[in-house]
């Protein structure tokens, strides 16, 4: 910019209201504003983004029952538990009787399992903090994804190695999306949906796509299969 | 040297007759510059703070509006199956409209060397951004949760999805936020030479900061005025087909729908008509109050007033030509929900709005073929403000109209509105009239640099009116 004089026409003593180095700075203006924008933009896209907000969630639960004993060392089965898993939408949690068919027995006077007999005294369902949840408006079924042969382990993680149970996944509609429309490297035979550790033999996808053939595998991705 | 540059062609110009001065009581250059400075510069009067004041409180008004219908949702509102569009989008277009008036004078008149606009052009450029500003309120709010108004935006999100760019709705955003920021370089560009002045004339410190911030350096050199001229040319250029796309695409949002009312051909031009119809109406009743207050009689005079209530007289006949071709296209058609849904519209339950938009759209500017009462001011004034009540009413009547009675006797319905529809509106006078306040306080109203530039004194030449043959305007600087 031009150096400053004196005004000749004396309208005003002092016409340079800002001192000289100031020239600088409307240079400075476009580039401060393109990256602020971009800063914004990771700042939202990384930590507003479910794959922060949601992964990692574990909340305490009212017994400290531990997957990664019943499950990976003890080895019983998520169906023994999950009754429901296959059947419908839910899941479902399992009630202090199925605790008590062991505990009757094991560890019957541990003060950690206290709130478990109570709950079979009484009839009043342990109260469980709920961890995954997808919002009400969208619909979500397991039986369909179990029964063709998408694995707890692609959802949820290696539960089996958990103390306590955290979400693994983002469960936005992205993540649903993103196997819905190539589902082939998710899948498994459906006798392997509960094994936590199965490794494919050969390729995965190739596998994939051989049994999306064999269990007609057609996930929805119009609004209307999961917002029904 | 082969092809001229924007900067050094000359574009021949008739000099203004002596009989059609554009300011007129011997006003001199250094009149003009007091004239609207002074305006910045006195104590603040005290029918400001009353208008202040009123504004304000409607203002209050918007801003409960807006948190009761944030808290509730949108059901405070009357809209209803099947009406699901109402006084939301109606209160949008109706703002969209009348900030149409702003760039077209600003732009198109520029670009046609009609010099009269420039004692107008500063205080229609305002409106025009402050209605623009009135209109992205609705449909941001339309939506009912505004925390998820991002979704309007093509942005990576969540759900791994991005806004359907078929549908004209994405194209109103685009549309609309072009035209909002044209419209705002477009103003503060033409304010930096007055802000100039302002600083330059500044009694206090504060004064000389603020307007020395805004008015980025400008010193006034002839490079200065070499580079503002061309941006002022380019945004101008930049301007110009915005006027046109911004309500043919407003007008998309209806068209390309398959409800009968909307689906027209005809909506595009039909509705920029109106829109400049709208804009040039709001000008007129805010520039007849502007001038009677600050005494800028001879900046915006009678001949100003005139020629804008003439474009109200012809974009009003183009309006009701639209009309009357909408009813002929529907008998044309010879579709039966095209032919019922305009017999509907004017003989059934909504009849009193229609026929109260015929009168104040079709009717009302028929006086202006009288030259007597295109120079009245208490007629523009009260034509004006009909002509934005059956603005209003167009909006209304498409919309609505057109929704209330679906295909099945079974979903037909009557929109009445609420409380919170009617706080909403009224409340969005409170923010345009708030900001325009505000602009009437703080800034120059007028362009100074501009009219100056049209008196003339300003004419190289001005002495000698005989050797006028070759002459370029004060904006083309031939300096280069
Ligand atoms: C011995 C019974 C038992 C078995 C076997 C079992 N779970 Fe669980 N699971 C529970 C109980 C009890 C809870 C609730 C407490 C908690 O969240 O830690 C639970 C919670 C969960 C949750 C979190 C539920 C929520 O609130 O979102 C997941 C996911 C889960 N189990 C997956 C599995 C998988 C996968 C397996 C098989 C590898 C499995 N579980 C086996 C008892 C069992
Ligand atoms: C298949 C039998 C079996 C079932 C069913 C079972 N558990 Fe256990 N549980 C065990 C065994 C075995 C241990 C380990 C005992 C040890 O460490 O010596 C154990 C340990 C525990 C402990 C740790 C106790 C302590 O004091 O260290 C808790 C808590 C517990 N189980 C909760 C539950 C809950 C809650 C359920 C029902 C959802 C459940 N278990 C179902 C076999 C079972
Ligand atoms: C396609 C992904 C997916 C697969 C595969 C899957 N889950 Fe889930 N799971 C979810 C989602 C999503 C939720 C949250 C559901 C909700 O909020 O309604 C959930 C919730 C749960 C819950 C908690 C409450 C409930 O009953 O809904 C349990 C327990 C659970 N899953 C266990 C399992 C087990 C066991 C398996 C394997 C047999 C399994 N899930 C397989 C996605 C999956
Ligand atoms: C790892 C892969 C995977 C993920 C993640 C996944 N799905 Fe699926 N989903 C499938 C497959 C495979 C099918 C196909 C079932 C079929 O063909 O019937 C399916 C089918 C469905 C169906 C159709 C049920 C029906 O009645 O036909 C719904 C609804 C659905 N998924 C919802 C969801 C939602 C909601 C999520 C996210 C929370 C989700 N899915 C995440 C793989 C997945
Ligand atoms: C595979 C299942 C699935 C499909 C298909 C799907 N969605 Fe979703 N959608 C979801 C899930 C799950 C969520 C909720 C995510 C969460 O809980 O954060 C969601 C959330 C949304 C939301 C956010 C709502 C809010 O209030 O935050 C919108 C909007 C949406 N979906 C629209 C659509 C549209 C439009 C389509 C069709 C193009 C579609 N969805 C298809 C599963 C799906």
């Amino acid at each position: 910019m031009d150096a400053p004089e004196k005004r000749s026409d004396g309208l005003n003593e002092a016409p340079y209201v800002f001192p000289k180095w100031t020239n600088r700075i409307p240079g400075l203006v476009p580039p401060a504003f393109v990256l602020g924008l971009a800063a914004i933009v990771f700042v939202i896209w990384f930590w507003f983004s479910p794959k922060h907000t949601e992964v990692g969630y574990a909340p305490k639960q009212p017994v400290p029952y531990s997957h990664k004993l019943h499950v990976g060392e003890l080895g019983l089965d998520c169906r023994y538990c999950h009754t429901a898993v296959e059947k419908g939408p839910i899941a479902s949690v399992p009630s202090a009787e199925t605790c008590m068919n062991c505990h009757t027995v094991i560890k019957h006077d541990s003060e950690l399992l206290a709130p478990v007999r109570e709950a079979f005294q009484t009839g009043k369902p342990i109260e469980w903090v709920r961890v995954h949840r997808v919002a009400d408006y969208a619909y979500f079924s397991h039986a369909q994804h179990v029964n063709k042969g998408v694995g707890c382990v692609e959802c949820h993680g290696r539960v089996d190695q958990m103390e306590v149970v955290r979400v693994t996944q983002p469960l936005s509609m992205d993540w649903c999306l993103e196997c819905h429309r190539d589902p082939a490297p998710y899948l498994r035979p459906k006798d392997q949906v509960t094994n936590m550790a199965w490794e494919p033999e050969g390729d995965r996808r190739a596998i994939g796509e051989q049994l999306m053939q064999a269990y007609h595998v057609q996930p929805p991705t119009d609004c209307a299969g999961c917002h029904r | 040297m082969s092809a001229p540059s924007i900067a050094t062609t000359k574009i021949p110009i008739p000099p203004t007759p002596p009989d059609e001065k554009l300011v007129t009581g011997g006003l001199t250059f250094s009149d003009v510059t007091n004239l609207v400075s002074q305006v910045t510069e006195q104590k603040t009067p005290r029918n400001w703070y009353l208008a202040f004041a009123f504004s304000l409180a409607l203002l209050g008004v918007f801003g409960v509006s807006v948190l009761w219908l944030l808290w509730e949702g949108t059901g405070v509102w009357g809209l209803q199956q099947p009406v699901g569009w109402a006084w939301d989008i109606t209160n949008f277009v109706f703002w969209v409209g009348i900030g149409h008036a702003g760039t077209l004078i600003s732009a198109i008149l520029f670009l046609f060397r009609q010099k009269w606009r420039t004692s107008v052009n500063r205080a229609a450029e305002a409106m025009t951004i402050f209605a623009v500003i009135c209109a992205l309120m609705f449909p941001g709010l339309h939506v009912g949760r505004i925390w998820m108004a991002y979704y309007l935006f093509p942005l990576p999100n969540q759900m791994g999805m991005w806004p359907n760019f078929r549908s004209p709705l994405l194209w109103d955003v685009f549309a609309v936020g072009t035209y909002f920021t044209v419209s705002l370089l477009f103003w503060y560009v033409g304010l930096v030479p007055d802000l100039a002045t302002l600083r330059d004339r500044a009694k206090t410190r504060t004064r000389a900061l603020v307007y020395g911030l805004l008015s980025l350096g400008w010193r006034g050199s002839m490079r200065h005025w070499i580079n503002y001229e061309k941006a002022y040319l380019i945004l101008a250029g930049i301007s110009t087909p915005l006027v046109l796309s911004v309500h043919t695409i407003v007008s998309f949002d209806f068209a390309t729908s398959v409800i009968p009312g909307w689906h027209t051909t005809i909506f595009p031009p039909y509705f920029v008509a109106g829109a400049i119809f709208s804009g040039f109406a709001m000008v007129v009743s805010l520039m007849v109050i502007t001038r009677q207050v600050f005494g800028f009689k001879d900046l915006v005079t009678l001949d100003h007033l005139e020629k804008m209530n003439k474009i109200i007289l012809l974009t009003g006949t183009m309006v009701g030509y639209a009309y009357a071709m909408e009813f002929f296209i529907a008998w044309y058609s010879g579709s039966l929900y095209e032919r019922y849904a305009f017999i509907n519209r004017a003989f059934g339950p909504y009849a009193w709005a229609y026929w109260t938009m015929i009168t104040c759209n079709v009717i009302s500017p028929q006086f202006f073929w009288f030259r007597k009462f295109r120079r009245s001011i208490p007629v523009m004034f009260v034509l004006s403000i009909v002509v934005n009540i059956g603005m209003w009413f167009e909006r209304f009547v498409i919309i609505v109209t057109s929704l209330h009675r679906d295909y099945l006797p079974g979903s037909w319905g009557y929109f009445m509105p609420t409380i919170w529809d009617i706080g909403l509106f009224v409340g969005s006078f409170g923010l345009f009239f708030t900001l325009f306040v505000l602009f009437l306080r703080f800034l120059p109203v007028i362009a100074v640099s501009e009219v100056k530039g049209v008196m003339p004194e300003a004419d190289p030449h001005h002495h000698a009116h005989e050797e006028v043959e070759e002459k370029a305007p004060l904006r083309t600087a031939e300096a280069s």
